[in-house]
């Protein structure tokens, strides 16, 4: 099927839902296409049980109000300038191959967390801290499980917040940063539910659970799936019997589809002038991708991106005060957060680093690079694309991350072929490992 | 709607909440086994958000399906790697 529209949006998060409606309601014809069964990208995610924040209802009340299309359960494989200010991108909707021309697009592709590996994490019931909020709003039952949750950043007090309300029992929340009243203070400007958050903020030792900063998780044990984790707590190490760990360090902006284009990047994130456009003429980056600031940053940058998108950029200048002062904000939590060395040397030499590939952190050697890592071992050549193992890389390794190759997920051979034959059978293998050139 | 949806898992009927999603629904029925490593350990769901891979089920006989990303429907069958079990 192909389809064609001025602004594509790529993500239907904050970012990708502020983008959409502007540019729509600016007169350019929009489409928005996500991964997910319904925008709302990871804070804004309907729920199945509970009350979505007044913001989220707005905007998306607002997005169904405007002329925007939505297309749901759409992943973008691959896309490709075929002339200037004209871009063809590749996507399986629902498994079908989808071509979709545009002449603009918003690249509101969010984040995902970054993992650290250490023995046992590979374990089932081992989760990352967003990943257990995202199972908990899709239905996953928390109640009545012991639920360490150790790790780094505002991620932390909002998921314990939320597990401990669907009744789970939190043994600890480990943080390993030292800082305890930033950390708080910065759990308090994301997005928790605001009562939640509050009760977080003003118990010291929440929900019956101690808060321990200095604290982190040294090893998981198991059989078929998690039995116990090891943590360190403070000066003292201790064994918890547990039915589900929650492990996160943070987040990495996903900027695949940008270097795919050839943007130009800054550091690890997406370079974009105060339209939010990036290097690439017609190409418009907003949200995580540009630096992970939160979601008032997202919507206030994917508000300036659709509008820039559609031709009316003069039209954002109000928007923009808030853009800068909220990356600044982002800056704040990367400080705060900073990891400490020992959870650089958890991992053993036997542990998994590469979960697609089972590449162990004993085969890889120091003086690689993520290139010759991938040629050796195939760690980052599996189905996730290197996605959890190259940020875990970049902290052990000090590996910077390897060039992009289409397709971004794993594809089928069919969405990838052109868009002219028609025709072809059911082709069902995947195409996920390309040899590096 | 109806109150519950039914759906397989390796053969055993379970009735689940409608609009959860598989991942959901497999880990709600205590499967920790959703696939097997390279290596033959069991992997269940990691990030919860399409990203990590780990939570690939065969569904309606379509292999290597993201379980985070698909929500169960009516009649629907989930084979897990816990079902090659010797
Ligand atoms: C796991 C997790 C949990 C979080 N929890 C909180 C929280 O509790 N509170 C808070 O304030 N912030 C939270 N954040 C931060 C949050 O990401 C931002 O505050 C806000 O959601 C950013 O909006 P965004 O639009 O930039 O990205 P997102 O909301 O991440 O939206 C990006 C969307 O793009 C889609 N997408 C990505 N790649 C493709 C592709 N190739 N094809 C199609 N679609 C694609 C994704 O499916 C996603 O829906 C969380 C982040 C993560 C990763
Ligand atoms: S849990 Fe990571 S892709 Fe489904």
């Amino acid at each position: 099927m192909t389809q064609s529209c001025d602004v594509l949006v790529i993500g239907g998060g904050p970012a990708g839902i502020a983008a959409a409606s502007r540019a729509a309601e600016a007169g350019a014809r929009t489409m928005v296409v996500d991964e997910g069964a319904s925008p709302g990208g990871q804070i804004w995610r309907p729920k199945l049980t509970g009350h979505q924040p007044s913001v989220a209802r707005q905007w998306l009340a607002r997005l169904a109000a405007s002329e925007a299309t939505v297309s749901p359960r759409t992943t973008v494989v691959d896309l490709q300038v075929s002339a200037p200010r004209s871009f063809i991108v590749r996507a399986e909707r629902s498994g079908i191959p989808t071509i979709i021309g545009a002449r603009a697009l918003v690249l509101a592709t969010g984040a995902r967390e970054r993992f650290l590996p250490f023995p046992g994490w590979t374990l089932p019931n081992v989760f990352g801290i967003g990943g257990a909020q995202a199972l908990l709003k899709s239905g996953t039952r928390f109640d009545g499980k012991r639920v360490v949750i150790a790790g780094t950043g505002p991620l932390l007090l909002p998921v314990a917040a939320s597990l401990s309300a669907a009744g789970a029992k939190l043994l600890v929340v480990a943080e390993q940063s030292s800082r305890a009243r930033v950390a708080r203070f910065a759990a308090g400007l994301w997005n928790a539910p605001a009562t939640l958050a509050q009760a977080a903020r003003y118990r010291a030792g929440f929900f019956g659970a101690p808060y321990s900063m200095n604290s982190w998780v040294v090893r998981a044990e198991g059989d078929d799936r998690l039995r116990r984790v090891v943590v360190r707590v403070g000066t003292e190490t201790r064994t918890l019997e547990c039915d589900a760990l929650c492990t996160g360090y943070g987040l990495v902006p996903n900027t695949e589809l940008a270097r795919l284009l050839g943007c130009v990047m800054r550091g690890s994130v997406v370079f974009v002038d105060a339209d939010q456009s990036t290097s690439t003429d017609g190409v418009y980056c907003a949200g995580e991708p540009t630096g992970v600031a939160g979601v008032d940053s997202a919507i206030a940058e994917g508000q300036v991106a659709g509008l820039a998108a559609a031709g009316r950029a003069s039209d954002a200048a109000p928007l923009r005060r808030v853009v800068s002062r909220r990356a600044a904000h982002g800056r704040g939590l990367d400080r705060a957060f900073a990891l400490r060395p020992e959870i650089h040397t958890l991992a053993a030499s036997d542990t998994i680093v590469c979960r697609c590939e089972d590449v162990r952190l004993g085969q890889l050697d120091r003086g690689w690079s993520a290139r010759q890592g991938k040629l050796y071992t195939r760690a980052g050549m599996g189905p996730c694309q290197g996605r959890i193992c190259g940020p875990a890389l970049e902290c052990l390794m000090g590996w910077s991350a390897d060039s992009v190759r289409p397709p971004v997920f794993p594809a089928r051979v069919r969405t990838l072929s052109s868009p002219a034959k028609t025709g072809d059978s059911a082709e069902t293998s995947e195409r996920n490992h390309d040899a590096p050139a | 709607m109806s109150e519950t949806v039914a759906i397989t898992i390796d053969a055993a009927e379970h009735h689940v909440a409608p609009g959860i999603s598989v991942a959901s629904a497999l880990l709600n029925a205590s499967v920790a086994s959703f696939r097997r490593s390279r290596g033959g350990d069991a992997r269940a769901p990691l990030c919860g958000m399409g990203v990590c891979q780990e939570c690939r089920v065969t569904i309606d006989g379509a292999a290597h399906q993201r379980a985070c990303m698909v929500t169960v429907a009516e009649g629907m069958r989930i084979v897990t790697a816990t079902s090659a079990e010797p």
